[in-house]
């Protein structure tokens, strides 16, 4: 039932990406940087308020798909679900990885993201090559939103907001690109989050955990795996 | 290009339209609802709404309210505020400078009725708010009243309810430090707990938004605690419940008014069972007026209503009493405003389904609590009254 579930929510969270960078960002592929990032806050939004509009804004609560079971080492206390959703995150970045690194497919997106104008030159399929990209990223998302869901099992329209900014930070933290600098940056900044809402009140929390962020930002600019690559192109 | 031309037309004909109706129809008492109709809380206002529009049915079937001789037929603009403080502001201000309403109904929690209020009381309309418990929505505010009781008294009624049933020394708190009501109400029942002689061992905050409460739990289950008190809204309880649960707690969970929304146990389900909270009434165990109304509320909107639907049904009543009492409508506004608000300071006792109560000098009603068991079948059970 759980693996149904999480198959069946990534490929239609699949297919919305496709849908989206077909009607949202292909576009603009020629236009400035700024549009494309405006757009994807646009069509964000959308997605929220239309999921507003069709399910109502009322809580929906997420069935239980797998039960609970709870495990007391000493004195730390773990729970089945949560234990599979380290798990399963790690195994899906650990494959996302792999193919970013090891395949055809990844070397095309590495690629695109250094300078996609010249890519049609060496013939690669850059229409192909952008399609999976949003396609498996947002299969990704929709994972992500499957797990989210079953360990805090109270769904509203906007919950993805504050997930996917910090989302964000993590992958900057970790370095642009680096898949393995995104898991340590979510990791990093999770565990800012519990120590500081444990050993001092949750007021400072985001406080804190953004100060250290911006710290490691100053002596890392380009994150703690990320290089300067834009540097070097311009030679 | 051409067509354009077309829709001003269209546009300005309308307008001239609508401007016209006025002049011809009967004359109208309009009344502004601001509700959180989307956004954090959207029960609460649906059910506010759902309310209100049977009380606008009654009034206008009963050929409308007499008042110095002259028939009214009533008309409700509902505004959504989003569950935001800033949108609140605004919604009131619309109404009652675009819209022209003689008197608000709304808002509903603290963090929205508190800036409601302060418009209300700058632009000298009567408010009521059905559900804001914390002080200051009412507080040196003349023109602002409400249906529901405050939080001090319930801090109190709580505290004290807790050291007598319980039979417990030392209790915990975790409250969204971020939100007016919660964080009200968890100093005030603090305050509380010191004057029965309650210890608070554990006094832990969070932000809304807030989805994984472990850490505060974590430290409430290691701080010897005996009970949780936890005043939050209907999504985050199942979730605070739920995480306490799994960290091994067992003790008694309590909590206030803002639980008192049917989509609560849709939400929490058997987590739930077992738990109290004070509030303003009880849907099992309820006797004649009270039961019409749950009775017809859920015939006609398929749901058992909340507290909120009730304290906004007392509040349009409040206000219809009051109308009814100043006697007379001279089309002034400002004027009549005033009437209508010197009227509703100066009820002397209103019988309404959620209790009788009239006003003190604050405009804050005088009235008891309802301590509330969750039952084996998920049914807000009424288990104690318990008055100031």
């Amino acid at each position: 039932m759980f693996l149904l579930t999480l198959v069946v929510t990534m490929l239609l969270t699949a297919v919305i990406g496709v849908l989206v960078e077909r009607v949202a960002y292909r576009p603009l592929r020629d236009a400035p940087r700024a549009s494309a990032a405006i757009t994807g806050l646009m069509v964000g939004i959308f997605l929220e308020t239309a999921n507003l509009a069709l399910l109502g804004a009322s809580r929906k609560t997420f069935p239980t798909l797998l039960e609970d079971t709870v495990y007391r080492l000493g004195g730390v206390i773990l729970t089945n679900v949560k234990v599979m959703i380290v798990g399963l995150a790690l195994l899906l970045m650990w494959a996302l990885h792999l193919l970013v690194q090891k395949t055809k497919l990844g070397m095309a997106m590495r690629a695109m993201s250094v300078d996609y104008a010249i890519l049609p030159l060496m013939g690669v399929p850059v229409n192909t090559v952008i399609v999976l990209t949003f396609a498996l990223g947002s299969a990704l998302a929709g994972a992500a939103g499957v797990l989210f869901s079953m360990a805090y099992p109270v769904l509203e329209p906007y919950m993805g907001l504050l997930i996917g900014w910090k989302a964000f930070v993590a992958a900057i933290l970790g370095g642009r690109g680096s898949i393995p600098g995104a898991v340590l940056g979510g990791f990093i900044l999770g565990f800012i989050e519990i120590f500081v809402a444990a050993l001092f009140v949750s007021t400072l929390r985001d406080l804190i955990a953004y100060s250290v962020v911006l710290l490691i930002l100053t002596y890392r600019p380009y994150g703690l795996f990320g290089e300067p690559y834009s540097a070097r192109l311009r030679l | 290009m051409r067509k354009s031309g077309w829709v001003v037309g269209l546009v300005l004909l309308s307008a001239i339209g609508v401007a016209g109706v006025p002049l011809t129809v009967a004359q109208v008492i309009t009344i502004g609802h601001v509700a959180p109709l989307t956004g954090d809380i959207p029960k609460v206002g649906e059910e506010g709404k759902f309310a209100l529009e049977m009380w606008v049915e009654d009034v206008n079937q009963a050929g409308g309210l007499l008042v110095g001789g002259k028939r009214y037929r009533v008309r409700v603009i509902h505004e959504d505020n989003e569950s935001k403080a800033e949108s609140a502001a605004a919604a009131t201000t619309k109404l009652i400078t675009e819209d022209k309403v003689l008197a608000i109904i709304g808002a509903y929690a603290s963090k929205q009725a508190i800036p409601a209020g302060v418009v209300a009381n700058r632009l000298q309309t009567p408010m009521i708010s059905p559900w804001s418990t914390n002080p200051r929505t009412t507080k040196d505010r003349p023109w602002v009243f409400r249906a529901a009781f405050l939080d001090d008294f319930q801090g109190r009624v709580l505290a004290k309810f807790i050291k007598d049933e319980f039979q417990v020394r030392k209790v915990a708190v975790l409250y969204d430090v971020a939100s007016d009501y919660p964080k009200g109400l968890a100093e005030f029942f603090r305050q509380g707990a010191a004057e029965v002689g309650l210890e608070v061992v554990a006094f832990e905050s969070f932000t809304t938004k807030d989805r994984d409460f472990s850490a505060q739990l974590t430290k409430i289950k290691n701080s010897g605690a005996e009970l949780l008190f936890t005043p939050q809204y209907y999504d985050e309880v199942p979730l605070i419940v739920k995480q306490a649960h799994q960290l091994g707690w067992t003790k008694p969970i309590v909590g206030s008014d803002s639980w008192g929304s049917p989509e609560l146990m849709k939400l929490c389900g058997d987590d739930c069972v077992g738990s109290f909270f004070s509030t303003h009434w009880a849907v099992a165990g309820a006797k004649g007026a009270a039961k019409a109304f749950i009775e017809r509320f859920q015939k006609r909107y398929g749901y058992v209503p909340g507290d909120v639907a009730a304290l906004a049904w007392d509040s349009a009543h409040l206000l219809q009493q009051a109308i009814l009492d100043c006697g007379q409508l001279t089309g002034n506004l400002a004027q009549d405003r005033k009437c209508v608000r010197d009227a509703l300071a100066s009820i002397k006792t209103y019988q309404g389904i959620t209790g009788a109560m009239r006003f003190n000098e604050e405009g804050d009603p005088i009235k008891c609590a309802v301590i509330v068991r969750i039952n084996a079948q998920h049914e807000f059970e009424f288990y104690k009254s318990a008055c100031p």
